[in-house]
């Protein structure tokens, strides 16, 4: 039999709550009604600490901690909403913006988008720094679906989906900083990839226009990620 | 050296653009320029996107026609995919252009034009305005504005929205209609069709105080253009191109959208940023053509349904052969609302419209694909090519306010000729002269509406830079 894991009692936002000693800020905080914005996690994958959405206060030290990946402690005081917060978060999402070819009107994803969702829910009207208009290609390749690094923010749902969920690993991360991008396998055309198997999860979790079905342009769907939960449970329960 | 007079924004059409009248040395306009002031970069900024992508991409173009984009882009498309719709969405997609027709001549004529026939073209701008209609005539405002809501609620009861709708795709449309929706949509027309009636019947005996400007509005001998259905009737959606003169002769017929290229020149001048088309045999500048509601009703040998076949007997009456004064563009406009909802009425009795199937699906077939239908104001196409992957690697797009740019600027120039006095400038000369425009209801760009808000100022200088007169005009 398992010990039991230790519980440990915190407080976010002057609440005192407890949680597993296994449980990160924000697992704490969604359990206690207490929202973090987010775009990179999802629930089912492991986390990337990729968007810096999630960042919090801690008490006693000066530097802001992502609640995704920060693990809790006891006698943690969390601070989840403050003016600096909000200043930083509304400038991760124009940052976001402004590094690439995000134009909402003509996106597949327009009202579908879960960065442009985050734009309106933290109050960004405006994009303050100058956009980069980089020229980045479109992948076409693939026979049901396209990749467009122009709306990609890199949050590599897609990488963990396909590596933690299919198991297939088609996607990685190329280059760093500024130039990093996806890749399908060893940086070939999606649709010549050998690993890829069509399974079109990647698109399913994908927060915004970069990956989509070819047929569903202008069909005003949804993306719908609720698969992950149940093919989880479902292994947890053969195991 | 002569004077010049500059007109500069023109008021209540949809974009930005100026007149510049030269005058001579004996005060006379010698010369005239309609300038376009904008820039549009679609044909450039497509490249490199897919082409499924497209027809969402290019309606942005315009928030007054973004339909006639729509279609235009989605027929282009069709043709990259080598395919036919279902008929269900080939019926469901003339239903959607013709309610753009009905909500953009609403605008145009009710909005943007009857202020100029009710008030008066000498009236004060600040009456003479939708406004002012509303005031001045009630049946008639509400009329128009009834008209144009009607034609946008077909849109968004089809396309789920009003402006820019994502409904039509490669292949087809997204979504049938239901018997519901159908039914609802039955509901309006008897209502719609007496407000059409009776705009008509009032224009109509409004013409009696407008002979100086029919007789001078753009009233020349030019070519007409516009798509021939093959039971002879105007196409909005679907037909080939047919040339007529100010005769009513054919002079060529039965011609491919697609192959435009061999009919169709494009003249660059260094004073706008539009292009000038021009049919090729007669050459630039003898080949002006005209298009739009004027152009079709001059083609055609019938009107195809009831109420707007006696209309238009009663419009080619007008003159022995082809109505040729551009200011019945307004008359031609009324009678193709009219003739719109008869054809809505038509497709939507028809059972197929219902029909549950309305997408098919391809894959990529060819590599270069042209797409024609006519937009309100004109025959508009959409010609893209493609890489083996599907992207965009050049677009071509004529847009019917193109087509008439050459009648718009000799208009205008027999307009000025006719109105304007360099001695004394009036507001009304100047409103007779951007009144020439409206009546071809150009559509330079996207969805500005200046509606007589817009500023504008004009200033008479003479050669030595002496300010000789100088009218303002304040939003």
């Amino acid at each position: 039999m398992n010990p039991a894991p230790s519980v440990k009692t915190l407080m976010i936002d002057g609440k005192d709550v407890s949680a597993r000693a296994d449980q990160s800020i924000l697992d704490a905080a969604r359990e206690n009604a207490i929202p973090i914005p987010t775009l990179c996690h999802l629930d089912g994958l492991s986390e990337a600490g990729a968007c810096r959405l999630c960042l919090v206060e801690l008490k006693g030290t000066p530097r802001l901690q992502p609640a995704c990946v920060t693990l809790v402690e006891e006698g943690m005081e969390v601070t989840t909403q403050s003016p600096r917060l909000e200043k930083y978060r509304r400038m991760v999402v124009e940052l976001l913006f402004a590094e690439r070819n995000h134009v909402c009107s003509v996106c597949v994803s327009n009202n579908m988008c879960e960065l442009q969702d985050m734009a309106k829910q933290l109050g960004v009207t405006h994009v303050r720094f100058p956009y980069r208009y980089p020229r980045l290609p479109v992948d076409t390749t693939h026979e049901r679906f396209t990749m467009d690094h122009n709306r990609c923010i890199l949050c590599t749902r897609c990488v963990r989906v396909c590596t933690e969920i299919e198991g297939a690993h088609t996607w990685g991360v190329f280059g760093r900083g500024v130039d990093a991008h996806l890749i399908t396998d060893l940086d070939i055309p999606w649709g010549t990839s050998d690993t890829c198997t069509s399974c079109g999860k990647c698109v399913q979790v994908c927060p915004t226009g970069a990956l989509f079905e070819k047929s569903k342009v202008g069909m005003q769907s949804q993306k719908n990620p609720d698969f992950l939960n149940y093919l989880n449970e479902m292994r947890e329960i053969e195991r | 050296m002569g004077k010049t007079i500059t007109i500069d924004p023109i008021t209540r059409i949809e974009g930005h653009a100026k007149i510049t009248l030269q005058l001579d040395d004996q005060g006379e306009v010698s010369e005239a320029y309609f300038h376009t002031t904008q820039l549009r970069g679609f044909e450039k900024f497509v490249e490199g996107r897919p082409y499924y992508e497209m027809p969402y991409l290019m309606e942005r173009i315009c928030g007054i026609c973004p339909v006639s984009h729509l279609l235009a882009s989605a027929k282009a498309c069709d043709a990259l995919l080598a395919m036919k719709v279902p008929p269900a969405a080939g019926k469901l997609r003339r239903i959607l252009e013709l309610a753009q027709l009905i909500q953009s001549h609403a605008l145009s004529f009710f909005y943007l034009s009857s202020p100029d026939f009710l008030m008066g073209m000498d009236a004060d701008p600040k009456e003479r305005n939708i406004f002012g209609v509303v005031a001045k005539h009630p049946e008639l405002g509400h009329g128009g504005i009834r008209l144009r809501q009607f034609g946008q609620q077909v849109i968004e009861t089809l396309a789920g929205k009003r402006v820019h709708p994502g409904w039509v795709v490669p292949g087809g449309v997204n979504e049938p209609l239901s018997v519901e929706k159908r039914d609802k949509l039955l509901a309006d027309i008897p209502e719609v069709i007496e407000i059409a009636q009776k705009a008509l019947t009032w224009f109509k005996r409004e013409l009696e105080s407008f002979r100086e400007e029919i007789r001078t509005f753009a009233n020349f001998p030019s070519l007409f253009m516009g798509l021939v259905t093959v039971d002879e009737r105007a196409g909005f959606y679907e037909g080939k191109i047919r040339f007529t003169d100010s005769l009513g002769n054919i002079v060529a017929d039965k011609l491919e959208a697609a192959q435009y290229q061999e009919y169709l020149g494009e003249a660059v001048e260094p004073f706008t940023f539009m292009k000038f088309p021009y049919y090729k045999p007669l050459g630039y500048p003898d080949g002006i053509y005209r298009v739009g509601p004027l152009a079709r009703l001059n083609l055609v040998d019938n009107c195809g349904t009831p109420l707007a076949q006696q209309e238009w007997v009663e419009f080619r009456s007008l003159e022995r052969n082809a109505v040729l004064s551009s200011f019945h563009y307004h008359y031609a406009r009324l009678i193709e609302i009219l003739f719109a909802i008869e054809h809505i009425q038509e497709y939507l009795l028809d059972p197929i419209i219902t029909k549950k199937q309305a997408r098919y699906t391809a894959s990529l077939n060819n590599l270069e694909g042209v797409g024609c239908c006519e937009a309100p104001r004109g025959t508009l196409i959409h010609h893209y090519r493609v890489d083996e992957q599907g992207l965009i690697t050049w677009a071509n797009l004529i847009i019917a306010t193109g087509h008439n740019n050459l009648a718009m600027n000799r208009g205008i120039l027999q307009a000025a000729r006719h109105f304007v006095r360099s001695d004394k400038l009036t507001e009304g000369m100047l409103n007779r002269v951007e009144a020439v425009i409206r009546a071809f209801d150009p559509c330079l760009s996207c969805s500005t509406h200046a509606d007589g808000h817009m500023p504008l100022h004009l200033r008479l200088v003479s050669p030595d830079g002496k300010l000789l007169d100088e009218l303002r005009r304040t939003p």
